[in-house]
């Protein structure tokens, strides 16, 4: 099936097998590989993107599903090189370890503090229960957040 | 100290984590690139009759199907030996690349699928047919070695791997314990994880067969240590034709030290084939097949005097292995665990007995701590309990046994009752910070008048230690490992002054690339922005033994050291030749060498031009400016710590909040205090998870229950507060950097304090002993059932 969709600002006119999801769509046919696979039950995050300004996991839309959408993944964050202020606090709060959950912690981190511009950590430990991290404990990913609600505001 | 140790530098490899252009094995693609699926095992222990492949090799795409009678003979080893009480060599049964004639656990590889695309590599591995006649299995390590269990392989009798002893005579330590004033028994589970990085093991294999060379990309903690195993003891290739590569690695815990049948395959079929081939595991197959952790059964008693000294330690373990020994397996629950049994007290009695047994379960091996907390959560469980028991506070009990200070300079290391010799410590002084932090008495306080209005308060204390910057060779050689365990640290200074650091350690989260190039820059006194670190590629780095064991900058900067101290050494004798000056005149600092008294110096950067370009040279000097050492650490390190939990238990629903969690720890000197400290969150949330949460079940056919993240209760952001942490420094005083490891403390220190804290909340119930994890319904159960 033919799908038209932007990612990062570029539209991209693809042909796609209906099984073909969102995530393989951009790892494999965009080479996005900033977007991880982490598990196969929507239950890690790793792969959270956002499609039309909600944080989705892209494990479980289907590319034909996005077909028509704006997607936003890790690498559309940055500008031009620049970290985005949330990229930055990760940096600055030793928000990261091995860096594998980092693409999806930042995309949620993102949609937290859009619906939420000062969340509580309560807030911001509950908005990030769909994301496992095994390395940091959460501890400097939760501050890491709270960092950049002041950055942005 | 210089302008960097010590400082909470920024890290570099940040900058591509964070744009989302890490390196993991799994983003790369090659050209005629082939994806590999695996059928795998759906019973714990099968007869495999017959592979009927017809069906599936006619399937879209597909290029190859192996099974393990084509592969032939090729198995993966373990690496360290553990022999039996009575001299016999363990029980090590091959571990074939795909199963031959038997399936001996759920998921274990029986056939290969090559296509050319993933999707149809996985649909013709569900057209694959295996006629199995499935065994009776036995997953129970207590019921494996019973006699008349089914066995797992025939040649190991009663499942027995190894029995293993340290220790004391057993006679004395039954005397004392016949003899002492007070026994605490208690009978324990440390139960099996899964590790669970968030990267599942990939990898990607190509044979170029106009060179007759392999490359090898991984998710490994140590690629010179895969190829080594690869290409010696499975496949029997040359080893200077294969290139392991191992780039970003998306954590590891352990589980990604261990050769996997899976690396060698690939590596085989891509000559078989002439086309590249990846396969990256799906969460499922992590489950099934990524080495776990623990699995100890365990019965301990502790013996006291009528002051609360401890006077004897008896531990009787049965440790299971799984169904194949994994490549560090053995040394786990023995030399990196009965080793640790003295703790931080001065037990004078100790006996430790485990037996290694093999079930129709997925091989077990080391996960962040491997051994040692599983030890200490036998003690510290043991402490808290005998506290109660005693009526003496749990803290008071552990100041009445603490070993006392040492810094193995002035006073010497402290010889154990179990082989080891601990380097330096000061346990007192990390478990009265701790109760500072805490503020215990208050807490204490807090906790009677929360009792009175039917609150369940609990306070949990843990002191530990853990043996780590592992190890020297011949040390380890002689408690069976068969391999070094050095660590090799290569230097290049660029004729511009750069320099380009070469580690046989990996990075897989620790950030190495900063905190390596804080004490080089240090060292050299040059900017931090000169120095690159690099790692994870057999044919940049010379040699290497890889990063576990908290072993990176103990053993791996060590070795760094050297190669630095080389180049100084070396530099100086160009900087008197040019200065006019004598070698012994010289006085380097902040990155020149100057004449003792006068303003004549020369800086670093001019050396290292003059070295590649030796004009006015020295002579009979060699150019270059380029060292490779080798460092074989004269001990292991030593690190400890204090860790006290505080909960509350909901008396209706038994789920258990972790209100605080407070930790002093003491990893020697610090290069970047914000790593240490990210070290020890990560460490102490993998704690928490196996005190409260996770646990890998098999049902007694051996199907395994817990095999997805809907099942596996992993610790989410909402299950942990912020952890207040701290730490006292006490330098190894037998390395340069005086450092001791930091990757396994967190780990080690916090899952007995976690569940001595739910102990203490539900002491009210005269609850004494609830297994891990301390779910909500047992927690229920044991206040609601007795």
């Amino acid at each position: 099936m033919e799908i038209s969709i932007t990612v990062n600002g570029r539209s991209y006119t693809r042909e796609v097998a209906p099984m073909r999801t969102l995530v393989e769509f951009l790892r494999e046919d965009l080479d996005l590989t900033g977007t991880h696979i982490g598990c196969d039950t929507t239950s890690c995050g790793a792969c959270t993107v956002t499609l039309d300004g909600r944080a989705v996991k892209s494990c479980t839309v289907l590319a034909v599903q996005a077909d028509g959408g704006e997607v936003t993944t890790i690498e559309g964050l940055s500008e031009n090189g620049t970290m985005h202020p949330i990229q930055q606090a990760f940096k600055e709060n030793h928000g990261l370890q091995c860096g594998f959950c980092t693409p999806g912690m930042v995309m949620v981190a993102a949609d937290i503090l859009k619906n939420n511009p000062h969340p509580t950590e309560e807030e911001i430990r509950h908005g990030l229960e769909g994301n496992f991290c095994r390395c940091t404990g959460y501890h400097n990913i939760v501050k890491s957040i709270q960092h950049a609600s002041e950055a942005l505001n | 100290m210089g302008e960097f140790i010590g400082k909470p530098i920024k890290r570099r490899e940040d900058n591509r984590f964070l744009k989302g252009k890490g390196r993991y094995t799994d983003d790369i693609k090659l050209p005629g690139m082939t994806f590999a699926a695996f059928v795998r095992s759906p019973y714990a222990h099968a007869r495999i009759n017959k592979i009927q492949t017809g069906p599936a090799a006619k399937s879209d795409g597909v290029l190859a199907i192996y099974t393990g009678e084509d592969v032939g003979n090729y198995g993966v080893p373990c690496g360290w030996q553990v022999n039996f009480k009575n001299g016999d060599t363990m029980k090590e049964p091959p571990h074939p690349l795909l199963a031959v004639g038997k399936a001996r656990h759920v998921g274990e590889n029986v056939a290969v699928v090559i296509a050319e695309s993933l999707q149809q590599a996985r649909d013709a591995a569900e057209l694959v047919e295996v006629d199995y006649d499935e065994l009776p299995a036995v997953t129970n390590p207590k019921k494996a070695v019973e006699e008349g269990a089914p066995l797992v392989h025939d040649d190991a009798p009663r499942n027995m791997v190894f029995d293993w002893e340290i220790g004391n005579p057993k006679n004395e330590v039954d005397d004392a314990m016949k003899n002492a004033d007070h026994m605490t028994r208690l009978t324990f589970r440390n139960q099996r994880l899964a590790p669970n990085a968030i990267e599942t093991r990939t990898y990607l294999a190509n044979y170029d067969i106009n060179d007759d060379k392999w490359t090898l990309y991984t998710s490994t903690q140590n690629p010179h240590l895969i190829r080594l195993l690869m290409c010696a003891f499975v496949l029997g290739i040359p080893e200077h034709k294969v290139r392991v590569i191992s780039q970003d690695v998306g954590g590891g815990f352990g589980s990604k030290i261990y050769h996997y049948t899976e690396e060698a395959l690939l590596t085989w079929a891509t000559k078989e084939l002439g086309r590249p081939v990846k396969w990256t595991a799906d969460r499922s197959e992590a489950f099934m097949t990524d080495a776990h952790g623990r699995d100890y059964d365990t019965t301990a008693e502790m013996g006291f005097d009528s002051k609360g000294k401890i006077v004897a330690l008896r531990v009787h373990s049965e440790a299971n292995l799984g169904a194949y020994l994994s490549t560090f397996s053995t040394a786990c629950p023995t030399y990196l665990h009965g080793t640790l049994a003295q703790g931080c007290y001065t037990t004078p009695l100790i006996h430790i007995d485990v037996t290694g047994v093999f079930t129709n379960t997925n091989p077990v091996d080391a996960y962040r701590g491997a051994g040692r907390p599983e030890m200490t959560y036998i003690l510290e469980h043991l402490m808290d309990t005998a506290a109660l028991e005693m009526k003496i506070d749990p803290a008071e009990l552990r100041f009445r046994n603490f070993i006392p200070a040492f810094d193995g300079v002035e006073q010497p290391g402290y010889q154990t009752q179990v082989a080891l010799q601990y380097d330096s410590g000061d346990y007192k002084a990390t478990l009265e910070r701790a109760l500072e932090m805490a503020g215990y008495k208050d807490l204490r306080a807090q906790q009677k008048a929360s009792r009175e209005n039917g609150q369940l308060l609990g306070i949990g204390l843990s002191t530990y230690i853990e043996g780590c910057g592992i190890a020297p060779s011949a040390v380890v050689g002689s408690l069976g490992a068969r391999a070094g365990l050095y660590e090799v640290g290569h230097v290049r200074v660029q004729p511009t002054g750069k320099v380009t650091v070469f580690t046989g350690t990996h990075s897989h989260g620790q950030g190495h690339e900063t905190s390596f190039a804080q004490f080089v820059a240090d060292r050299l006194g040059i900017p931090i922005d000169d120095v690159d670190i690099v790692h994870g590629d057999t044919n940049e780095v010379a040699f290497g033994m890889g990063t576990y064991g908290s072993r990176s900058l103990a053993v791996g900067g060590s070795a760094i050291v050297k190669s630095v101290d080389k180049i100084i050494e070396k530099g100086a004798r160009i900087a008197a030749h040019k200065l006019e000056a004598a070698v012994e005149d010289l006085n380097y600092s902040d990155g020149k060498w100057t004449v003792k008294g006068t303003d004549k110096s020369i800086s670093f950067g001019d050396v290292s031009l003059t070295a590649y370009v030796p004009h006015d040279y020295p002579a009979g000097e060699e150019p270059g400016l380029d060292f490779s050492s080798f460092y074989d650490p004269v001990n292991f390190t030593f690190p400890f710590g204090a860790h006290i939990a505080v909960v509350e238990v909901d008396k209706e629903t038994g789920k258990v909040d972790l209100k605080r969690f407070i930790a002093c720890d003491d990893v020697g000197n610090v290069i970047n205090p914000m790593i240490v400290d990210g070290q020890i969150h990560g460490g102490v949330a993998q704690g928490v998870g196996q005190a409260l949460l996770e646990g890998v079940e098999y049902d007694e056919n051996g199907q395994m229950i817990t095999g997805s993240y809907m099942d596996y209760a992993m610790p989410r952001a909402d299950d942990l507060p912020f952890f207040e942490t701290d730490r006292k420094v006490t330098p190894c005083p037998h390395n340069p950097l005086g450092v001791k490891g930091a990757g396994e403390a967190g780990a080690i220190g916090s899952t007995p304090a976690v569940s001595n804290a739910v102990m203490d909340a539900l002491s009210p119930f005269g609850v004494k002993d609830i297994q891990m994890p301390l779910t909500p319904e047992k927690v229920w159960r044991a206040m609601n059932e007795g």
